[in-house]
């Protein structure tokens, strides 16, 4: 599975780390870090995290 | 049973949720969502900020369907102007009866509109696409007065938008005594007028409207003592209604949008759910008392649960779901800060408390009924929104509030 985020859109709201901890992480500086190939078991996660992101800019494939 | 076909009525973000959710709870039939707007969903947050201020294109709010929606057919430009339930029929506005097995109510709300006498053109409202497109025509012509009516989520935001635009004269009027006071309390609704007003917004506050001035087209704002604002742009923020007018005759209560139990079924019907901000549900997280929400996270929320319960039941699983119980969360982006929520706020304006920060600067509030923290409000830069972050497991954690 490949993630990717559309960091132009991307306004730092964190709303993926709370749905895919594992994939998504805000850094100390507030800005967003992520794995862009996660492990397909974590896809219920990740496409939950697209849907929660307010500026729908994450994008899953397969 | 996985034929057969659900109708999802709305084609916005609960009506696209509420697709993807049916497809990922394992109904294989047919999906045929009907919606009268004529684009696919798109994402509305970006109306009153982006969008009217010419930095994101249609193409930047429309929604990416998951692959499993790939099938799902799209009545658009088309509307559900009836409904028997009993009978599992829907009437489209072209006379079509549409038969189902399961319905998905999304019809979701539209501006509420003054009724006070006077023209209507250059006045406005912020719901749709082409909404926001007519008025962002009329905001960007050199030396645009606005009023914009209505100091709640959309009202603050517009105004901020036009500030940003450049426009000099921006007033926003409420009989309220302070901005989004009903939804955050007096300390941070007296935080948020100070910063609007550092930002040029002017206040009209205290006051409802009487009407409005012009022959063809509006040229000044009445308010109710009197006082007449010059305006050449008139934005209505008062609120939505629920578009449920095609329910009528089911022996539904629809007094404030469409009742549901707490799977999210409508009228003791086991086969029609409703998602999205029409559906007024109990939330077993609080007190039990159906309410609609507006925010943004509802949708899918709801989406997500009532798609399992209507699945369920027309695949014959009769096993216990559990109630809805979503933990509310939203946002509001004005001028330079955001607004950060989670949980509850509005069950505990009785007790709000500082919990970091200064009112002047970035600051994080408590509200507490009980002596419990029921939820939490940023506002400010990016780390005080995180800092509202920090509270959403303990609010997760909590047990019920009862009543």
């Amino acid at each position: 599975m490949k993630v990717v985020v559309d960091m132009n859109k991307c306004q730092d709201h964190g709303q993926c780390v709370f749905a895919a901890p594992d994939v998504f992480q805000l850094e100390d500086n507030g800005r967003l870090a992520y794995v862009s190939d996660p492990d397909d078991a974590l896809r219920d996660e990740v496409e939950e995290a697209a849907d929660v992101c307010p500026l729908q800019a994450i994008r899953v494939e397969a | 049973m996985t034929t057969g076909r659900i109708v999802v009525a709305g084609a916005s973000m609960g009506g696209l949720r509420a697709a993807e959710q049916l497809r990922a709870a394992g109904w294989t039939g047919t999906i045929t969502v009907v919606g009268d707007e004529p684009h696919m969903p798109y994402n509305r947050p970006p109306l009153s900020k982006e969008v009217l201020a010419g930095k994101a294109p249609f193409e930047s709010l429309a929604f990416t369907p998951r692959a499993s929606a790939a099938d799902v057919e799209w009545r658009l430009g088309t509307s559900v102007t009836a409904a028997r339930l009993t009978e599992r029929v829907v009437v489209l506005d072209g006379g079509e009866e549409l038969p189902f097995d399961g319905l998905v109510v999304a019809t979701g709300m539209r501006p509420r509109r003054l009724r006070c006498a006077g023209p209507s053109a250059g006045r406005h409202t912020v719901r749709t696409l082409s909404d926001a497109e007519a008025l962002r025509a009329e905001l960007t012509r050199p030396g645009a007065r606005v009023v914009v009516i209505g100091a709640g989520f959309i009202g603050c935001e517009v105004a901020a938008t036009a500030v940003g635009l450049g426009v000099d004269d921006v007033t926003v009027v409420d009989p309220l005594p302070l901005p989004m006071v009903g939804p955050l309390g007096e300390l941070l609704a007296g935080a948020l007028r100070r910063r609007h007003e550092e930002r040029g917004v002017r206040f009209a506050l205290g006051t409802g409207v009487a009407g409005f001035e012009g022959e063809d087209r509006v040229t000044g704002v009445v308010l109710g003592d009197g006082t007449v604002l010059p305006a050449d742009v008139v934005v209505e923020s008062v609120g939505s209604v629920a578009n449920t007018e095609w329910l009528e005759g089911n022996g539904l209560d629809l007094s404030d949008g469409v009742l549901t139990d707490a799977l999210l079924r409508v009228g003791g019907w086991p086969y029609v759910v409703a998602v999205g901000d029409v559906a007024r549900f109990p939330n077993a997280r609080y007190d039990g008392v159906p309410r609609r929400v507006e925010h943004w996270s509802i949708p899918t929320d709801t989406a997500k649960h009532a798609a399992r319960v209507l699945v369920a039941h027309l695949g014959g699983d009769h096993a216990d779901l559990a109630p809805f119980a979503p933990l509310p969360t939203f946002w509001s982006d004005q001028h330079d800060f955001r607004l950060q929520s989670f949980g509850a706020p509005g069950l505990g304006l009785d007790d709000v408390r500082v919990l970091d920060g200064d009112p002047e600067g970035d600051v994080l509030v408590g509200y507490h009924r009980e002596d419990r923290l029921t939820g939490v409000v940023a506002l400010g830069g990016q780390s005080a929104a995180m800092g509202a972050a920090r509270y959403r497991a303990q609010l997760l954690k909590q047990p019920a509030l009862i009543a």
